[in-house]
């Protein structure tokens, strides 16, 4: 088809007899030949996956972006793991015990497991690891484990954590970065710098990365369970424009594509070339009220829960899921999703009810509120917060949106000059992460940014914490939502989903709700 | 010739420090905390205070100045706070990627543009020149994000001949270097081809009704070997200036472009540190583009002079 292309044109310019033309159609038929050569090379085993985001250092320590957490999931295996029931399973551990009254947490590391620069992992790395992530000046991981007072080393395969307090989550933490076993010798000679060359023990070594362009990483041979990696490479592409890693997926340029938009799920399923998976994720979006964080919070939104209960209950929440995200996304009431293990049943999704919201409202002695709604100044944020405004208007509130940079809007936040901010959590494995530090008292003020404190709560969130059968965790959880989803200093409205569009090429795509691509199984036809 | 390129090249360290403070007095105008958009979002107090003890943010302005500036002198233009790379390298990595893209679209635009300009003036008023001009309207007209992602549509999903995007580097593969670049470059030459040739037209319309044009043709001339000899040459003159400005600021980044065909040049990368606040990317970025656009403007001076020896004087 080429040929014949560059022929007939170049009849054509015969008869206008102008040599430069002649030249910018040879050059043209040059550029389509090399963009033969270029697609051809895209084949074998290697694997190219489009990330929306350019991954920040490649240091398990200091990592904190999502992207990053990709890449790490084929590049630095994790003590645990976790399983499609959100259950934690072994990784580079092989077994655990809680001791000393919850206390204490004894791990069995997997014996005859190599780092990628051929260093034995064994219970000193992982003592040099976990200490590296509690001591490193500008370790993220430090307030995730700061439960951890000393790490022991039994014998050569078995490290005890002494833990300052009963931590239950410790272990979900161990599922993520902060369980990530790094080379004692790769990480002493980088120092700050690992994260430019970072060795680990997981299936993929690290080749290399051009900055918001690409990384690349290469099978591991001596991965210690290689039998289920079948990839020879993987290359992670950053391309950010949901719409051009879309055409790269549907041009062949990509094999995989993450977070594919809601607005392109039908071309998608469109297309008998590719495949979509999806699964709810661990976060929420919602509304934070600022209900005591200086001056702003002397609001009726912020002083009476009443007008809470009253927005609310304005609020369509699968109505909003229908105009905002095509009905892709779990509409929901609580920090974790209605499928998680740790929802709690007894409170679902209140429907709306414009008369009660009326009735509220005049019991607060508020006919019409006014609030500043604060939005990041993404499309997405901005029609929830329309929705939201449309429908409470219903009910007599006036919301007036501030659209607002993310970074600009953070620091807003932080300061407490806001009335109600709509903000989402990427969410984490265990329901900790995604309750306690926005609404206990003594957590830290940059994600509970409305100040909101209630001692009750602030109780069953420790017992959540100190007890270790997830039955006895429900029911202390089950007590937090009794206050929080009375007094609503989140409002919170719905869970993203996790949309991953591939070629019909790929298979073996197990997706879990942390939105990881994990290559174990993965293999193109 | 001398004294004057002497002149223009003393300007450039006062220019330079001009620039300098006034990038780091913008950046100030920007809202947000640098230290808890790169703290992530736990926002670990510890690590907010960390950031910013380590890359000075709480310093006076002067102080934080002085202390970019010292190093500046030394050859060392920060650390991105993002990804944590020396900027010095990063802006290494990224300007001969632009500089390649900016070249590629600045030579689509005088293939285009030129002689489009030279045939719409010569035929002055024919269907040749309104057909010219409108092309020149849509040119500048159409927005480069909606031709690029039409060109992708069409060059790489309907059709599958290009790359949708990324970048090859021509010591990798000159053939993929150039498959991956010609869709942006033609993006970015195509505004910029419309504008030559509007500027091109109206030059060489009023250098064509000039004395010496007229003295020329009474002399027998070809009318080639008056038009490309005679009247191209004075013509030029506003065409080099406005080429050298048109490629000045595509080496300051392409933003929208690199950003579709995600070409990771300087567009993206001060996009990124804009919007991470990684001030010491975002310093570097400019000050080397804020340098280039100087040199630019220096060799189209230099090319003024060389194209008509009136000025050498």
């Amino acid at each position: 088809m080429q040929h014949w292309g560059c022929t007939e044109a170049s009849g054509k310019q015969g008869e206008i007899g102008m040599t430069r033309w002649w030249r910018q159609i040879a050059a043209g038929c040059l550029i389509a030949a090399a963009s033969i050569l270029w697609m051809g090379a895209g084949a074998a085993q290697t694997l190219r996956i489009g990330l929306a985001e350019d991954p920040d250092a490649l240091d398990p320590t200091v990592a904190r972006t999502f992207v990053g957490r990709i890449v790490f999931a084929s590049l630095c295996d994790k003590l645990f793991d976790i399983g499609p029931e959100l259950e934690i399973v072994p990784q580079l551990a092989t077994g655990w015990e809680w001791t000393d009254g919850n206390k204490g947490l004894i791990i069995k590391v997997r014996p005859g497991v190599k780092f990628q620069d051929g260093e034995p992992l064994n219970a000193a790395a992982v003592k040099f690891s976990l200490e590296r992530h509690l001591t490193m000046p500008g370790s993220n991981r430090k307030a995730e484990i700061s439960a951890v007072t000393k790490v022991e080393v039994i014998d050569d395969h078995t490290v005890k954590l002494a833990l300052s307090a009963p931590f239950a989550p410790l272990l979900a933490q161990l599922t993520d970065r902060a369980g990530m076993v790094l080379s004692p010798k790769a990480a002493q000679a980088a120092g700050e710098n690992f994260g430019s060359h970072p060795v680990c023990a997981g299936p993929f070594k690290f080749v290399e990365r051009v900055a918001q362009d690409r990384i690349v990483l290469e099978r591991f041979a001596d991965y210690w369970d290689k039998d289920k990696i079948k990839l020879d490479r993987i290359v992670f592409l950053t391309i950010p424009d949901s719409t051009v890693r879309l055409a790269n997926l549907r041009s062949g340029g990509l094999d995989m594509i993450e977070r594919t938009a809601a607005t392109d799920l039908g071309t998608v399923r469109q297309d008998p070339r590719l495949k979509l998976a999806s699964i709810t994720g661990l976060g929420y979006n919602g509304i934070t009220v600022n209900v005591a964080n200086g001056e702003r919070a002397k609001t009726s939104l912020g002083q009476d829960a009443r007008v809470r209960q009253a927005l609310e209950l304005s609020i369509d929440r699968a109505a909003l899921n229908q105009v905002v995200f095509n009905g892709e996304y779990q509409p929901g009431n609580q920090w974790v999703a209605p499928s998680n293990p740790y929802y709690i049943k007894e409170f679902p999704v209140p429907g709306r009810d414009v008369g009660k919201a009326k009735t509220l409202l005049a019991a607060a002695g508020v006919a019409k509120p006014v609030i500043e709604l604060m939005a990041v100044n993404n499309p997405e944020a901005l029609q929830t917060a329309q929705v939201v405004q449309a429908m409470a208007s219903e009910s007599g509130f006036d919301i007036r949106i501030k659209a607002t940079e993310f970074a600009s809007s953070l620091q807003l936040a932080s300061k407490g000059d806001f009335e109600a901010y709509s903000i989402g959590w990427s969410g984490r494995t265990d329901p900790d992460g995604n309750i306690y530090n926005f609404v206990a008292c003594k957590a830290p003020p940059g994600l509970n940014p409305g100040r909101y404190c209630n001692q009750d709560v602030d109780r069953e969130l420790d017992a959540a914490r100190s007890v270790a059968t997830p039955d006895e965790r429900l029911a202390a959880y089950r007590n937090v939502a009794e206050h929080t989803l009375s007094d609503l200093p989140i409002i919170y409205l719905y869970h993203q989903k996790w949309l991953w569009a591939f070629s019909n090429k790929l298979t073996g795509f197990s997706p879990l709700p942390d939105g990881l691509i994990r290559p174990q199984g993965l293999q193109l036809q | 010739m001398t004294t004057f390129l002497l002149r223009r090249l003393a300007l450039i360290l006062p220019t330079l420090f001009f620039v300098s403070l006034l990038v780091f007095g913008l950046q100030q105008l920007l809202p947000g905390d640098a230290a808890v958009a790169l703290a992530g979002e736990d926002r670990d107090p510890t690590v907010i205070a960390f950031l910013r003890q380590k890359y000075h943010l709480e310093e006076p302005l002067p102080v934080r100045y002085l202390l970019w500036a010292r190093g500046v002198l030394s050859g060392d233009l920060g650390e991105s706070i993002r990804i944590k790379r020396p900027v010095r390298d990063l802006v290494l990595e990224k300007l001969p990627v632009t500089a390649e893209l900016a070249a590629l679209a600045i030579v689509i635009a005088l293939s285009i543009g030129l002689p489009m300009g030279i045939l719409a003036a010569v035929m002055n008023n024919s269907a040749l020149d309104y057909a010219a001009t409108m092309t020149a309207l849509w040119g500048r007209s159409i927005p480069n994000f909606w031709l690029g992602i039409l060109l992708i549509l069409l060059f790489s999903v309907h059709w599958g001949l290009l790359p949708a995007s990324g970048f090859v580097s021509p010591a990798e593969s000159l053939s993929r270097n150039l498959a991956t670049l010609i869709m942006p470059a033609f993006v970015l030459g195509n505004g910029i081809a419309a504008v030559l040739m509007r500027h091109t037209r109206s030059a060489m319309l009023e250098v064509l009704s000039a004395d010496y044009v007229r003295t020329a043709r009474a002399k027998g001339l070809s009318e080639m070997r008056v038009v490309l000899h005679h009247a191209l040459r004075n013509a030029l003159l506003p065409v080099i200036t406005l080429g050298a400005l048109e490629f000045g600021e595509l080496l300051s980044g392409a933003v929208l472009t690199e950003q579709i065909f995600t070409i990771p040049g300087f567009g993206k990368l001060i996009v990124d540190a804009v919007f991470n606040r990684d001030y010491a990317v975002v310093q570097g970025v400019v000050l080397c583009t804020a340098l280039a656009f100087i040199l630019l403007n220096l060799f189209a001076d230099v090319g003024y002079a060389l194209v008509n020896p009136r000025l050498r004087r």
